[in-house]
């Protein structure tokens, strides 16, 4: 596992790698949003990615991760019809605000882009953990990240903890009954069901730490 | 022109956007009312592109406020707020409100000319709550659910009056009665409606002569109910 701090290639092979595991898992979430929500998660997102991928030819080679992160915002919330495009859009753009113009990131800034990316999940959605939302996968993602970050761990390291502990806070959303989203409408009958916005965030810090392991 | 507060409806469905700016603009064809409907290639969703090129229309200067469905049309439509100037952003408002009845409300006070804030507060109590007053017990009943029973027993006040404007309880009278008994707390019914819902009040279909009779149940609602009959009985300003 690579342990260098991650430049804008990072970020680049993170949206091609999102773009992957969002098309291979298409018809997963979109199965997962058909049984509580309006069943458009996985042709959603896997229009948007699509389209950013479509954009990074258009990164200039001095780029830094904050500019590769901003591309991935503005796409995604014009392209994406549903919840999902404000608020992973608004999620990039936080995390996008909180790298700045820096060319490398750390452990540190890596742990804190995902806490800017997660609290603008939060100010645009208004959901807290607990209501079967995405929120359920990343903030133990951030949590996870923070403590690996914070015992010296390498940015790959910080981002496969996050990964793992998104992964299960995606399957933890499983009895929860939603209190948020189009899911709310079902209320009771939500329960039993695994949340796509969470399963989805848990395939994309996947892919952020499977980009990093090989950075 | 550039005086008027401008209407955005967001909605999922195009269609139901372009509709409401139909049903809206009969009562309103001054205001500017700009459907957001749809994704940018027709599919049912919500656009960024399309909310944000709207608000541009609608805001001539004076202001707009947007009105959504359901969930993720409120967060495009935050979104797009997210991206306009501090100086816009100051003068454009998203309301939760029910998207007919408040965008038919809204419209209604955007053409009369009013302020930023009122056709907030005109779209807010479109679906029968009254402004500022958190009356979770004040159930809100279907349109005509009680009209056949408006002499009923039990009502503490009642009032009846003539209507006497020649074009009968059309969108202004009315939008004048809802919002004069929104200024209220207690619930008042006109022939058995929420006094305070515009669609149920326009839906009497009430016309020249027809009587309306202004009643609670509530002890309390003497004044507004004086105040009600006493604007209907004036032709509501216009007769």
């Amino acid at each position: 596992m690579a342990g260098g701090p991650l430049g804008a290639d990072w970020a680049v092979d993170w949206v091609r790698r999102s773009a992957a595991t969002v098309a291979e898992h298409r018809v997963e979430l979109i199965t997962l949003d058909r049984e509580i929500g309006d069943g458009d998660h996985g042709e959603n997102l896997d229009r948007g990615f699509g389209a950013v991928l479509g954009k990074l030819d258009s990164v200039a080679p001095d780029a830094t991760p904050g500019d590769v992160l901003k591309l991935v915002a503005t796409t995604l919330i014009s392209t994406v019809g549903g919840a999902a495009g404000p608020l992973y859009g608004t999620a990039y753009l936080r995390a996008a605000t909180s790298v700045g113009s820096e060319a490398e990131l750390d452990s540190a800034a890596v742990a804190k882009l995902l806490e800017a990316a997660r609290d603008g999940i939060v100010a645009r959605g208004k959901a807290e953990s607990g209501d079967k939302t995405m929120i359920d996968a990343w903030t133990p993602a951030v949590e996870a990240a923070a403590a690996e970050a914070g015992r010296g761990a390498s940015p790959a390291e910080v981002l496969a903890a996050a990964a793992d502990a998104a992964a299960a806070g995606a399957e933890a959303t499983e009895p929860l009954v939603a209190r948020k989203g189009r899911a709310s409408y079902l209320g009771e009958r939500s329960r039993g069901h695994r949340d796509p916005g969470a399963q989805s965030s848990a395939y994309l810090l996947r892919a952020a730490a499977d980009a990093a392991a090989e950075a | 022109m550039g005086d008027r507060i401008g209407l955005v409806f967001v909605s999922h469905s195009e269609l139901i956007a372009r509709g409401l700016v139909d049903l809206a603009g009969q009562m309103a064809p001054n205001t500017s009312l700009v459907a957001a409907g749809g994704t940018d290639d027709g599919r049912i969703g919500t656009s960024f592109e399309r909310v944000s090129a709207a608000i541009a229309e609608a805001d001539a200067g004076a202001g707009a406020v947007v009105l959504c469905d359901l969930g993720s049309a409120i967060l495009t439509a935050e979104t797009a707020l997210d991206f306009l100037d501090d100086d816009q952003r100051g003068r454009v408002r998203i309301v939760d409100a029910p998207l007919v009845e408040g965008g038919v409300a809204a419209a209604v006070a955007a053409e009369a000319g009013d302020d930023l804030e009122t056709v907030v507060a005109a779209a807010r109590t479109a679906g029968g709550d009254s402004a500022g007053v958190d009356d979770a017990t004040a159930a809100v009943e279907g349109p005509g659910a009680e009209a056949s029973d408006s002499g009923a027993a039990g009502a503490a006040l009642s009032r009846t009056v003539t209507l006497v404007n020649a074009d009968g309880l059309h969108a202004r009278p009315a939008a004048e009665l809802v919002k004069l008994a929104a200024t209220f707390p207690q619930k008042v019914t006109v022939n058995g409606v929420d006094a305070k819902s515009l669609l149920a009040i326009m839906s009497l279909g009430l016309t020249k002569g027809s009587q309306l009779e202004i009643a609670s149940t509530d002890p309390a609602a003497g004044d507004a109910v004086d105040a009600i009959a006493g604007l209907a009985a004036s032709g509501f300003g216009e007769a």
